[in-house]
């Protein structure tokens, strides 16, 4: 089923909680809202001429331009990419959401988009892995927290943003 | 020796010389056989592994390594975990190296060549390598690591498991020979190669291969290494141990599977008697002469040592061979298998002594 | 400022009296890598295992985002270290995928042949130190000396026993050296003898098979849910395998090659060569198929790369150019996911445009498929937890990045 398909039966399902798709890309995407994720995902996964059974991978993205010299292209925003492969009908899929950097525009607070670890297991580690290094919160996760930085760190460190801390436990970090 | 002393100093000062004298040639030979079995082991595992092995230290084959890993160990740091139960720590490694010295009390090398010449040897030996078991447990329970605990827990059910068919195994030949008493075993089995006592019946022949099994799961070796299961438990029970103390307890593990192996030599494969009886046939016994004598003995404790170093290689190429058990595999080939097999061995062969008393 | 130490990090379990937290790791025989495995057992038995993972985390993704892909192909190296081709093959892929670069057809070959010899290297370790965790020291060794003609091979073509960075965007950094074919041969004639060795030593070992099978079962939808692929998925009796079923990007290259994807189906594995029975006490989806399955696998390398020494002998001699460091990248994202040796690893990289990328993402087959040992260690032994660990044949390097 190629991912034109797919976006008509989710448009028609689903409606406005599609807000965007790019078929032209190289790795044609559909994009979600924030809200309507789990149900879009669990009937991604469900839907037996659908089948999105295994979840490839989540990642996180920061759209900050911190360099002056390059012109801005885009609004700052974070995405978080979602990569969805069928084993039953080999067909593949990328979910996005567009997250605005900080929730409710307050520096600090992470923007937040539900969890989908109900739906496939595989992202309970990939989704602490967004939130340790991009800093976007999953509502609904049985248990974030960070997995790759220490437990005490402060910060996103693949936020463009992110400054190295001065010091960490006594060692100098810049 | 002790009479030789009395006529110049007093009665309890040549005692004690000729009593520390000899224990101090004991506990040379259990640190001699330390010493070359940790060569030998270095040895064989290279060569089993398609490697050489020490080839450095004292020429083209390494004989100097176990020196200079001695020495190392001793100039080791000596450390004590701030866990751990101070008096138990640093006592049990020499619990289990004066439970395996003293095996060698009753393990005769020859015939009337034996420290003490016990009547219930094979008693004796079995109860003292159990007492082993005794160090080991205290080195995980005094550590302070949950690690080391771990360790000394699968060693105190894996003791539990083969003590009992060990003691039955052993217990054929002692019924067979009617006597407990290693010397008088050894003697029975004197002459051509079938006086033997593993193949005096087809139950002792079964027997012998249950016994090896239980020998090597009572000292600790692969596959039943799991005590000190390097993988799972970094080192089990020697977890904490460094430098000379872990030194200790690895002397003590060599010493007791040579006693082991000596054991098995004698209750089941004759012991210092040859194949063949050369040693008639040279005219080497007691009839001839003292020097006679001492020289078919001489050519006895060689044929023992061979044996015991037989044994002793067997155990190597188990350990590089075979992955380990886990311990409720352990207890289930100790109490499931071996027992069974040790009970209707010790039937078979009582009956067979009973249809043939004089062998068949 | 005084050096602070924080206290100690308690994990938050309500610990009864009877059951003890004891910590595998991070330094570790058997744990592959800095892993800390958190084990609550009673006695013995296993009631929940934690694996706690970042030890050896260098940041490999934010760098990324500050050099430019060729110079991010020494990076993807050390992430699986243990077969560093097929991960210089993943991202050269992806970033070609972005670039749509052809590439010529000796490079096709080149490539599949050095991926293969990277397989078998890996399955060779994943062999011998599962061996080792369970406490057979031989068979580690023979593995170690039979990866030590291959590690010879790659560095007679790069120069590098372990970090290659030789498959690079557009091809390889330089074609195979004169008489490298002839020794490459020479090993693989070899080498048939040392796998009936191992199957002798492992696969059909009493005590192997006592200690691995029905451990750590692994029910083919609890391994798909949980992301696990490559050998631990097809352990569990799922035909899948990238380099058949993956994107047209990556099955090009096997084009033309014939191989047999090894999983049970229906009750049988591929049967094109004779391998040592599935012993009973074995059950679909524990260690030993896990096992089983990788050991089948280096045999097919081994005829893969045989194919691929054949094509490439055959194969036009031209060389393509490689894209030059300081290369504009496309505006776009491409995301590409190859048959590494463990399991499924993606690449994925973001440009706006500029030569460096906006985001690198790599995503490791060993992170999916260690988040599901705390599904397999419930109930188990300790003694269980380095058989299954070592079943799953996990790369710090990679999980952590």
């Amino acid at each position: 089923m190629d991912v034109s398909a797919i976006l008509q039966r989710l448009t028609e399902r689903f409606g406005p909680r599609i807000t965007g798709s790019n078929l032209e890309a190289i790795d044609p995407w559909i994009e979600v809202a924030p809200e309507g994720l789990p149900e879009v995902c669990r009937h991604l996964r469900d839907e037996p001429e659908l089948r999105f059974n295994l979840l490839n991978c989540i990642t996180g993205v920061d759209y900050l331009q911190v360099d002056p010299k390059r012109k801005l292209e885009f609004e700052p925003h974070v995405e978080v990419i979602y990569h969805l492969w069928s084993l039953v009908h080999k067909h593949r899929l990328v979910l996005k959401v567009r997250l605005p950097r900080w929730k409710d525009g307050i520096e600090g607070r992470l923007p937040e988009v539900p969890s989908v670890t109900g739906i496939w297991s595989t992202a309970n580690w990939h989704e602490r892995e967004v939130y340790d290094l991009s800093g976007i919160w999953f509502a609904g996760h049985p248990d974030l927290r960070r997995i790759l930085c220490p437990e005490d760190w402060v910060g996103h460190p693949l936020r463009k943003d992110y400054q190295m801390p001065v010091e960490y436990h006594g060692i100098r970090g810049r | 020796m002790a009479e030789l002393l009395k006529s110049f100093v007093p009665v309890w000062l040549a005692y004690s010389t000729a009593a520390a004298v000899n224990a101090a040639l004991l506990v040379v030979l259990a640190l001699m056989v330390a010493a070359v079995c940790n060569w030998l082991e270095r040895k064989v595992a290279g060569r089993i592994q398609d490697r050489l092995g020490p080839t450095r230290v004292g020429g083209r084959f390494g004989w100097l390594q176990s020196v200079a890993d001695g020495l190392k160990l001793l100039a080791k740091e000596d450390l004590i975990p701030q866990g751990a139960d101070r008096l138990l720590f640093r006592a049990a490694p020499y619990v289990s190296f004066c439970a395996a010295c003293s095996l060698y009390l009753a393990l005769p090398l020859a015939d009337g060549w034996v420290a003490l010449q016990l009547n219930s040897a094979v008693f004796f030996i079995l109860a003292v390598a159990g007492l082993e078991v005794l160090g080991v447990i205290l080195a995980g329970y005094a550590s302070g690591s949950k690690w080391s605990l771990f360790g000394a827990m699968r060693e105190a059910a894996q003791v539990v498991s083969n003590e009992i068919p060990l003691a039955l195994c052993a217990l054929i030949p002692v019924m067979i020979a009617g006597s407990m008493d290693l010397v008088e075993i050894g003697n029975r089995q004197e002459g051509w190669l079938t006086n033997w006592l593993v193949f005096h019946d087809p139950f002792t022949f079964l027997t012998f291969f249950v016994y090896l099994t239980c020998a090597v799961a009572s000292v600790n070796r692969a596959p039943f290494d799991l005590a000190e299961a390097e993988s799972e438990l970094v080192a089990g029970f020697m977890t904490e141990y460094s430098g000379f103390r872990w030194g200790v307890f690895f002397m003590a593990e060599y010493a007791s599977m040579f006693v082991i192996s000596g054991l098995a030599a004698i209750l089941f494969l004759g012991g210092w008697n040859g194949p063949v009886p050369i040693a008639q046939w040279l005219g080497l016994t007691r009839d001839v002469g003292p020097l006679a004598a001492w020289l078919g003995n001489f050519l006895g404790m060689c044929n023992m040592l061979l044996k015991c170093s037989l044994g002793v290689l067997v155990m190597m190429w188990l350990r590089w061979t075979l992955p380990r058990l886990r311990i409720d595999q352990v207890m289930t080939v100790c109490l499931r298998y071996c027992i069974p097999l040790a009970a209707v061995a010790l039937l078979g062969a009582m009956w067979w002594t009973y249809m043939w008393p004089g062998g068949w | 400022m005084a050096l602070q130490r924080s206290g100690p990090e308690t994990v938050e379990f309500d610990v009864h009296t009877d059951e003890l937290l004891v910590n595998m790791g991070p330094q570790h025989p058997s744990t592959h890598g800095v892993l800390r495995v958190v084990v609550r057992a009673d006695g013995e038995v296993v009631s929940e295992v934690t694996p706690q993972i970042g030890y050896l985390h260098r940041c490999a993704e934010k760098i990324g985002e500050n050099v430019t892909p060729r110079q991010w192909i020494p990076y993807t190296d050390r992430m699986d270290y243990l077969a560093g081709m097929n991960m210089n093959l993943g991202w050269a892929l992806t970033v070609e995928k972005l670039l749509r670069m052809e590439l010529p057809e000796r490079a096709r070959h080149l490539r599949v042949l050095i991926a293969e010899l990277g397989r078998i290297a890996s399955h060779l370790v994943a062999a011998g130190t599962y061996g080792l965790d369970l406490g057979s020291f031989t068979p580690f060794m023979y593995c170690f000396r039979e990866r030590e003609r291959i590690l010879d091979l790659f560095e007679l073509v790069c120069g590098a026993r372990l970090t290659y960075s030789y498959i690079t965007i557009g091809g390889v950094t330089a074609d195979l050296p004169p008489g490298w074919l002839e020794e490459c041969e020479a090993f693989l004639d070899q080498f048939n003898p040392v796998i009936d060795e191992l199957h002798a030593m492992l696969t059909s070992n009493a005590i192997f098979i006592r200690r691995t099978a029905k451990i750590g079962v692994l029910a083919p939808e609890v391994a798909i849910d949980y992301g696990c692929t490559g050998p631990v998925l097809r352990g569990s009796g799922v035909s899948w395998d990238l380099r058949r079923d993956g994107e047209p990007c990556y099955t090009k290259m096997y084009e033309g090659y014939r191989f047999e994807v090894i999983a049970q189906v229906d009750g049988r594995y591929p049967q094109d060569q004779k391998y040592p029975p599935v012993p009973a006490a074995a059950v679909l989806g524990d260690s030993w198929h896990r096992f089983y399955v990788r050991m089948l696998e280096v045999v097919q390398s081994v005829g893969l790369v045989r194919q691929a020494i054949e094509r490439y002998r055959r194969s036009p001699p031209d060389c393509g150019e490689p894209i030059r460091i300081t290369q504009k990248l496309p505006k776009g994202e491409a995301y590409l996911e190859t048959e590494a040796p463990k399991g499924q690893m993606g690449f994925m990289v973001i440009s706006d445009g500029a030569a460096i990328p906006w985001r690198a993402r790599a995503r490791s087959s060993s992170f999916c498929n260690l988040s599901v040992i705390s599904e397999l260690c419930r109930g188990c032994l300790i003694a269980d937890v380095p058989s299954v660990l070592g079943s799953l044949d996990i790369v710090l390097g990679e999980i952590d990045r």
